[in-house]
C-alpha cells in the first residue's frame, strides 16, 4: 500500500519501538522538545521557535513576551472578549468561548485582520514616511470578492480615538526601547505624524503590527500570533461570567423601528366578528 | 460629533430593523410577527428572508434547496467534513465540530472564497456585456490577470457530477433562461473552445441561478454558507460511533520531516537553569 505522508519542516518523531502512533522523541526545528527545551527554553521562546524556526536572541524574546503581556486581556469591553463571556454566561463549552473571541477578535476593526493589514502596510511602506502618508490619507478598498469586509479605518489606527491612550503609549515606549525593534522605534519617533495623516491615534494593534514585524513575521504569521496571545483574557473573562450567573449580565435595551406590534390572536379575531 | 460621542449615543441600546424577542409575548422579525404573519414560512424562505428581506417564489426555492442538497457530500475525507469527523473521533461535541466544520469551509480554494469570486466574475462579465464589451475579451482579460476564472476548472478530475441533475432541476422549475445562466455556459463555451480546456463547475452554476434571482453579491455569501452543512453531521455521527481515535491515525512515519537537522538549545535566557 502506497501510504501517503505529511510533509513537514518543523516537526520530526521517533516512534516507540512497539508502537508506531506513539512518539518516543519529538524535535521541533531541530531542537529535542521534552529532552532539551522543556529544560532550558521559556515558553516565550518556544513559540518564537515554533513561528520562525530559529531560537530567539534575548532581545526578541524580551519583545515577544512584552507583546504577549499587551495582548493577552484586552479586558470585557473588547468585542472579542464579550463574545466570549456570551458563551460563558449561558454555560456554553469552553471551547465555543473560545471560537467566540476567535471569530469576532479576527476582523479588520481591533482584530487579527486589521493587525495583518498594518503588517501588509509595513511592508508596502517600510519606514517612508511619505508613502505613510499618502496610503494613510487613501480610503480603504473594498474588494467585494473577498470575504473580508471592507476595512472601515486605516489599520492599526482606533476609528472612535480622540488621543493615543494610556495603556497603547506605555505598551509602545516599553517595546519600542528593546533591543531589535527598529521599526516600533520608527513608530515612536513618528507617532504624530502618522496619526495626523490618518486622523486617528494609533491604536494597540498598530503597536503588534510593529512588534510583529520586528520579530520577522510574515503578516499571515502575525494574524496567527494575534489571535494566540489574545485569548487568555477572553478565557477567564468568559469563566468569570459563568460565575456571576446571566442575571448579572447585561441584555440592553431595544429599539425595533418597525415593529408591527402584538398580532391579534385568531380566536378574538373570530369572536370580534361573530 | 468625535468618536466617543458617537458611540455614547449607542450605549446600551439596540436600534434595530431586523427584529427582537418579547419574552412571553411575541418575537418580530424584520419587521413581521415571526408567530402569525410567517408562521407559515418554510425554514429556507426564513432564512432567505433574513438575508434579503424578500421573498421568492416556490420554484425559486426548491432550485436554492437543491444546490444546498447537491452539494453535500457525507465523505470524511473532505477537509471541511474530516473536521466535523474528527471531533466526532476526538469526543468533542457535534456543535462544535461543525461550527468549526462550517468556519473552514471559508476557503479560497473550495467553499465561500470560490462561491465569492464566481459571483462577482459573473455580474461583473454580465454588466460589461450589456455595456457592450466581446465576452472572449472579457474572458482573455480575467484569466490574463487572475491566472483563472473562479467557478471553471476543478482540482481532482474536468468534470461536475452535480450540474446535470442541477440542470435537469433548473429546467423542470423553467428558471433556465436567466441571463447568469446564459452568460456562465456561453464562458464555459470559450473557454473549452480556447486552448483552457476548461469545465464550468458547480460553483458558477450556483453563482448564476442564485444571481438571476437577484441576490446580490453579499446575499449570496450568506445564502452559500450552509452548503456543505447536510453532509457534515453523518461524518461527525459515524466517527462518534466508532470506538474513539480510530479515524484518520496518523503512524509517526506518516511525518515526512523536511526541515534543518538535530541541534542543542543553548542556555535560555529567560528561564533559570533546572536545579541539578
Amino acid at each position: 500500500m502506497n501510504e501517503e505522508s505529511i510533509h513537514t519542516r518543523i516537526w520530526q518523531e521517533e516512534a516507540e519501538p512497539d508502537n508506531a502512533f506513539a512518539a518516543a522523541s519529538c524535535h521541533c526545528h531541530g531542537y529535542d522538545v521534552y529532552g532539551d527545551l522543556l529544560v532550558h527554553a521559556s515558553w516565550i521562546e518556544y513559540l518564537f521557535l515554533l513561528f520562525r524556526g530559529e531560537a530567539p536572541t534575548p532581545g526578541q524574546a524580551r519583545l515577544l513576551e512584552g507583546l504577549a503581556v499587551a495582548l493577552a486581556n484586552p479586558g470585557p469591553r473588547d468585542a472579542a472578549v464579550h463574545a466570549a463571556m456570551c458563551g460563558g454566561v449561558g454555560g456554553s463549552t469552553s471551547a465555543s468561548c473560545l471560537i467566540a473571541a476567535l471569530a469576532v477578535g479576527a476582523g479588520a476593526s481591533g482584530g487579527a485582520r486589521e493587525v495583518l493589514l498594518a503588517m501588509e502596510d509595513w511592508l508596502e511602506r517600510g519606514t517612508d514616511l511619505a508613502l505613510w502618508q499618502t496610503g494613510l490619507a487613501a480610503k480603504p478598498v473594498d474588494d467585494p470578492a473577498d470575504v473580508w469586509p471592507a476595512p472601515g479605518h486605516p489599520a492599526g489606527f482606533d476609528p472612535y480615538g480622540v488621543r493615543c491612550t494610556g495603556p497603547v503609549l506605555q505598551t509602545l515606549a516599553y517595546l519600542a526601547a528593546l533591543d531589535g525593534a527598529p521599526s516600533l522605534a520608527w513608530l515612536q519617533d513618528h507617532r504624530a505624524a502618522l496619526e495626523s495623516a490618518a486622523g486617528l491615534p494609533l491604536a494597540m494593534s498598530g503597536v503588534a503590527a510593529a512588534a510583529l514585524r520586528d520579530l520577522g513575521c510574515t503578516p499571515a504569521q502575525g494574524e496567527m500570533l494575534f489571535l494566540l496571545l489574545r485569548l487568555p483574557g477572553a478565557a477567564v473573562h468568559a469563566l468569570e461570567q459563568q460565575d456571576y450567573g446571566h442575571k448579572n449580565f447585561p441584555f440592553f435595551r431595544v429599539e425595533l423601528e418597525n415593529d408591527p406590534g402584538p398580532a391579534q390572536k385568531v380566536a378574538n379575531v373570530a369572536e370580534a366578528g361573530a | 460629533m468625535n468618536g466617543p460621542q458617537l458611540l455614547e449615543q449607542q450605549v446600551g441600546r439596540l436600534v434595530t430593523r431586523m427584529g427582537a424577542v418579547f419574552p412571553g409575548e411575541r418575537a418580530v422579525f424584520r419587521g413581521e410577527d415571526l408567530h402569525a404573519s410567517l408562521k407559515d414560512m418554510g425554514w429556507l424562505e426564513l432564512y432567505l428572508f433574513g438575508i434579503t428581506g424578500r421573498c421568492f417564489t416556490p420554484q425559486q426555492i426548491s432550485v436554492v434547496q437543491a444546490l444546498w442538497c447537491y452539494t453535500s457530500y457525507p465523505d470524511a475525507r473532505l477537509w471541511n467534513n474530516r473536521v466535523a469527523a474528527l471531533a466526532g473521533t476526538a469526543r468533542s461535541t457535534g456543535t462544535l465540530g461543525i461550527a468549526a466544520a462550517l468556519a473552514v469551509s471559508e476557503a479560497q480554494i473550495y467553499g465561500r472564497g470560490v462561491d465569492l469570486r464566481a459571483s462577482e466574475f459573473l455580474t461583473r462579465t454580465r454588466t460589461g456585456v450589456d455595456a457592450g464589451a466581446d465576452l472572449k475579451e472579457l474572458v482573455r482579460d480575467e484569466i490574463k490577470q487572475r491566472r483563472g476564472i473562479a467557478g471553471y476548472g476543478r482540482p481532482i478530475t474536468s468534470g461536475d457530477e452535480r450540474i446535470a441533475p442541477m440542470m435537469a432541476l433548473v429546467r423542470a422549475q423553467g428558471l433556465d433562461g436567466g441571463p447568469h445562466l446564459r452568460l456562465a455556459f456561453e464562458v464555459e463555451k470559450i473557454l473549452l473552445a480556447g486552448r483552457w480546456r476548461l469545465h464550468m463547475n458547480y460553483a458558477a452554476l450556483a453563482a448564476a441561478l442564485c444571481a438571476d434571482f437577484g441576490l446580490s453579491l453579499r446575499e449570496y455569501y450568506f445564502a452559500s454558507l450552509m452548503a456543505f452543512l447536510a453532509g457534515m453531521p453523518p461524518c461527525y455521527l459515524e466517527a462518534a460511533e466508532k470506538p474513539e481515535g480510530q479515524l484518520f491515525p496518523l503512524p509517526c512515519r506518516v511525518l515526512s520531516h523536511e526541515g534543518v537537522a538535530r541541534r542543542r538549545w543553548r542556555d535560555a535566557p529567560l528561564k533559570p537553569e533546572a536545579p541539578g
